[in-house]
């Protein structure tokens, strides 16, 4: 085998290319329906405000959504690539979902959203609303056929082994496995959580440069007084209440979004402790059986025999709590369960050619643990910042507006980045988590439905070939997501008027105020 | 003979034949914005014609690659792994033309402009070419060994079929292309393409109907022989609609070249989905690359309802936007500025 094998960059690329396509998706989940609420509340009530809120964060949903979909064809194709054994030997239940997902999902999806976008003016408004709902809703039914086949591989369900490979026996079975809906749940719920940081973080921009600027003041009884600047486009009166409203709105949907996670986390926590035990185990650094929960270890956590790792701060009870719901039952820990899965999987891969020169090595049944460790900590961590950020800015923006220092402007902007890192935090730690199986063994299912990751790789593909993609991959999407923020940022600081130019009067100084452009002219071009 | 299985070989070809129908004009449409267009008027014309349907049509793509992952994984896992340098091509072209598409009118400069239709025009050209050289080698064959994995290095399917196929839907998706702004675009755009597609029609099929023939030749059967024949007919009745200005027609006809040339491919091929040049014991066919009966018959069922829904929104779809575009109802750009007091 070469110095460095063509599994090891593999799954690199399997990483990279899904984390970063990780990074749009939950903002389309996240932002998809707010725009869609922000609609209907325009379409009921006929106010301005919304009007404008719609075009706004709709264009931002936009640029964010085109990402998502450039990176979503790698996915699609990547199984077959570089994972054609693994491909061959789920096929018969994994396909399943892929397939409807694309048609029962992507083509509602993508076909709406087109409408949504050139049908300003075109289509009848309800019909127009109606197909912003529908692509809105194709995202999250997307979101749940993925994660159904996600769920498979941590937890399989509903086939029989024939001939060495899972056949479905019972669709229904796996549509329904419990793993799909608790992650399905929590990661809509987490999504939201990035939706509603970034309302909170771009509106508090906004109010800040207003009043920066000079345009809100506050009065002497400390409240706003809301003030107009004819120079600068859409900067009248309407404007102060479109970024409050969507500020609010953003910090109301990131508490809501935490509160869900935490209880939706809970549920797959507890099966989790059931379905992958080491998994759960490595994540609390618990080495020997107990009931504590680690708050902070120290040491080698990568280490083997654990001996290295030294609890800092723990919580008795906490940890059979997590699992069970009370405190005295006792969890077993790293040195209990290797042995475990010794016993039952072997302790060496299996002399099969498809493990090439792997065969006979000694499987490592602990997943990496600093990852499983932090990655857990960190994706809790960053969710609760973000709620207890949204918590306080609801406070300090109370007498309607935010209040002047630039610092806390900042942190308001970078708090944008939290919850989008709780999310790549949590992946990370359930997919790395899951090594060294790819197809993780159901403990209640069917005996030998299972796949170690170093059987999943093409056989026939070379090391150059992998390495290739996975740079060309790598750098096409680091010079994308330049321009992506480039955009982002360019439409940010232009305010409502960057996409609702009519408020800009410099750009139709022979305008007759009769309205939007009528007749032949497209409301929307490329 | 195995009833599911040969269903399914047929709904992956449908979807083919929708991917190649459909974006084909997409495909094309972004390479005549290389060189077709005059001015920059011109180009949003071009692109805007495409505008609200482009993205609906590139689902076609990922759903024949899922129903493939679905009903044929072996099909699926054996033939991308083999055609793994021309596919991350693919990939990377249909990245560039997408995120194109999506962010070129959003800047003023020109540099900007032109920066995204360089993406969009060669994006959509190699994404062209590498769809066309994977399906002709997946009716051709590649060198695949007993478990279906490639030998022979990353090169190995760099074969004059791989050339002839990619030139193919190339040719075709640039007449194509030329037929719809025909017909869904007016001004000069509209008779600029019907000349385009008047000049250039007799010699951009060729390499599709070479395809076709070769395949006939080698594994047709009199039924297969007839499809092609008809779509010969299409072909020529489509050349002499666009020269008499009837863009429709035209349009249709160039649309049943493919359909009928494609599937006397498909039909002509059928029971294999993916011959082995090695040995045709190694074959992949209709009968040992499938799913279990239980899986094909879940997703039969979720396709006759899914498939005929898509195809009613999407029609639907073309209908809402069927007026043609034209050099007046391209709005101005307005450049985004910072809205803040300057200081
Ligand atoms: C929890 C949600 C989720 C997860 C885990 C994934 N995706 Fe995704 N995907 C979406 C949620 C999503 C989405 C929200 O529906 C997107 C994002 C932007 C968009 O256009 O749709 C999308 C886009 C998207 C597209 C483009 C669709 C189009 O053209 O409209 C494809 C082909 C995939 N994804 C495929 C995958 C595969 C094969 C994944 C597994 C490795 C995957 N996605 C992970
Ligand atoms: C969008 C969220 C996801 C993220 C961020 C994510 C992240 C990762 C990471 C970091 C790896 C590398 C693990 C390692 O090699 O140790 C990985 C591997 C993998 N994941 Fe995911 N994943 C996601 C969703 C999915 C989904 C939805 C599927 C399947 C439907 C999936 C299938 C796989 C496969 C097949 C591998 C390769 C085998 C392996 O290395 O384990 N992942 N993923
Ligand atoms: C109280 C807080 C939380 C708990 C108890 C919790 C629990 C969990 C658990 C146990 C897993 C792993 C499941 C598996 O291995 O399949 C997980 C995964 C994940 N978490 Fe959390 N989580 C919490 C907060 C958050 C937050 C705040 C976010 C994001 C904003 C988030 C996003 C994710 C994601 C995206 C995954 C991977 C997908 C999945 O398996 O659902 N989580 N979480």
């Amino acid at each position: 085998m070469n110095a460095i094998d063509p599994l090891l960059i593999a799954r690199w690329q399997f990483g990279i290319t899904t984390v970063y396509h990780f990074w749009m998706v939950p903002l389309t989940l996240g932002l998809g329906p707010l725009v869609a609420i922000m609609q209907l509340m325009w379409h009921r009530t006929g106010n301005e405000r919304y009007y404008r809120m719609v075009k706004f964060w709709g264009k931002l949903y936009l640029i964010n959504f085109i990402m998502g979909v450039a990176t979503g064809l790698v996915q699609e194709f990547q199984f077959g690539l570089a994972w054609s054994e693994y491909s061959k030997f789920v096929g018969d239940v994994f396909g399943a979902p892929l397939a409807m997902e694309s048609l029962l999902a992507f083509f509602v999806e993508s076909t709406f959203l087109g409408l949504w976008i050139f049908g300003w003016n075109k289509l009848p408004r309800t019909i127009h609303v109606a197909c912003l709902w529908m692509a809105v809703a194709g995202s999250v039914v997307s979101a749940y056929f993925i994660i159904v086949a996600n769920s498979w591989m941590q937890h399989p369900v509903g086939v029989d082994l024939v001939n060495g490979r899972p056949i479905m026996t019972d669709v229904w079975a796996v549509l329904t496995n419990s793993t799909a809906i608790s992650a399905f749940t929590h990661t809509i719920f987490g999504s939201l959580g990035v939706g509603g940081a970034f309302l909170l973080g771009i509106a508090w921009y906004q109010l800040w440069q207003r009043r920066r600027d000079g345009i809100d003041t506050l009065g002497a009884d400390r409240r706003v007084i809301v003030g107009e600047a004819s120079d600068i486009p859409g900067r009248d009166r309407a404007d102060h209440g479109v970024w409050l409203v969507s500020l609010r709105i953003g910090a109301v949907v990131a508490m809501v979004a935490f509160a869900g996670v935490a209880i939706t986390g809970d549920a797959q926590a507890k099966l989790m402790f059931q379905q992958q035990p080491l998994k759960m185990a490595a994540a609390e650094g618990a080495c020997h059986t107990g009931t504590s929960f680690s708050v902070l270890s120290i040491g080698t956590l990568g280490s083997k025999n654990c001996n290295d790792v030294i609890p800092v701060i723990e919580i008795p009870g906490l940890l059979s709590f997590l699992a069970n719901g009370n405190f005295t039952t006792d969890i077993k820990g790293i040195n209990e369960l290797i042995p475990q899965y010794q016993a039952q999987y072997g302790t060496t891969l299996p002399n099969n050619p498809i493990y090439g020169d792997r065969a006979g090595t000694t499987i490592d049944y602990l997943p990496v643990m600093e990852v499983t460790y932090w990655g857990f900590r960190l994706m809790i961590g960053f969710g609760g910042l973000a709620a207890f950020a949204a918590l306080v800015a609801l406070w300090l923006t109370r007498r309607g507006t935010v209040p002047r220092p630039r610092w806390l402007m900042q942190l308001a902007v970078a708090g944008i980045l939290a919850p989008f890192a709780a999310n790549s935090a949590g992946w990370i730690f359930t997919e790395m988590g899951r090594q060294p199986f790819v197809v993780a063994p159901n403990p209640s299912g069917v005996d030998g439905v299972y796949m170690f990751t170093a059987a999943a790789v093409s056989p026939g593909v070379s090391f150059g070939e992998i390495l290739f993609s996975v740079i060309s991959l790598t750098l096409v999407y680091a010079v994308l997501m330049v321009f992506e923020l480039r955009l982002l940022v360019r439409y940010v600081r232009g305010g409502v008027a960057s996409a609702i130019p009519e408020l800009d009067q410099r750009n139709d100084p022979d305008s007759s105020d009769d309205g939007p452009a009528s007749g032949d002219v497209l409301a929307f071009a490329y | 003979m195995d009833m599911l299985p040969t269903l399914w070989f047929a709904v992956i070809a449908v979807l083919w034949i929708g991917y190649l129908f459909l974006e084909g004009f997409d495909l094309g449409v972004g390479m005549h914005l290389l060189f077709s267009a005059r001015n920059e008027n011109q180009r949003r014309v071009m692109l805007n014609a495409i505008g609200p349907v482009w993205d609906g049509n590139e689902v076609w793509l990922i759903t024949a690659a899922g129903a493939t992952f679905a009903a044929f994984p072996v099909w699926y896992a054996s033939l991308f792994s083999a055609l793994y340098l021309p596919l991350v091509f693919v990939l990377l072209g249909l990245i560039f033309r997408a995120v194109a598409i999506e962010y070129r009118g959003k800047g003023t400069t020109v540099r900007w402009r032109r920066g995204w239709d360089v993406a969009l025009g060669l994006g959509s050209l190699v994404a062209a070419f590498g769809i066309g050289a994977a399906l002709a080698l997946t009716t051709t064959g590649l060198p695949l060994d007993a478990n279906g994995d490639r030998v022979g290095g990353a090169f190995a399917w760099l074969t004059g079929y791989a050339v002839i196929g990619g030139l193919a839907v190339v040719g075709f998706s640039l007449v194509h292309a030329a037929s719809f702004l025909a017909l869904k675009t007016d001004g000069d755009v509209r008779s600029a393409s019907r000349r385009f597609a008047r000049r250039w029609a007799p010699i951009a099929l060729l390499p599709l109907l070479i395809w076709v023939v070769a395949l006939q030749a080698s594994r047709g059967s009199a039924v297969t022989w007839g499809i092609a024949a008809v779509a010969v007919l299409g072909g020529v009745a489509a050349w002499l609609a666009n020269g008499r200005g009837r863009e429709g027609w035209a349009f249709v006809g160039f649309g049943a070249f493919l359909a009928a040339g494609a599937a006397s491919i498909f039909m002509a091929s059928y029971p294999v989905v993916l011959p082995s040049t090695i040995d045709h014991a190694f074959d992949l066919t209709v009968g040992n690359a499938s799913s279990s009966p239980y899986t094909l018959g879940v997703m039969s069922i979720v396709a006759c309802f899914g498939i005929p829904v898509v195809l009613a929104y999407q029609a639907w779809t073309y209908w809402v936007f069927r007026r043609r575009v034209s050099a007046s109802s391209i709005p101005e750009v307005h450049p985004v500025r910072p809205a803040v007091r300057q200081r």
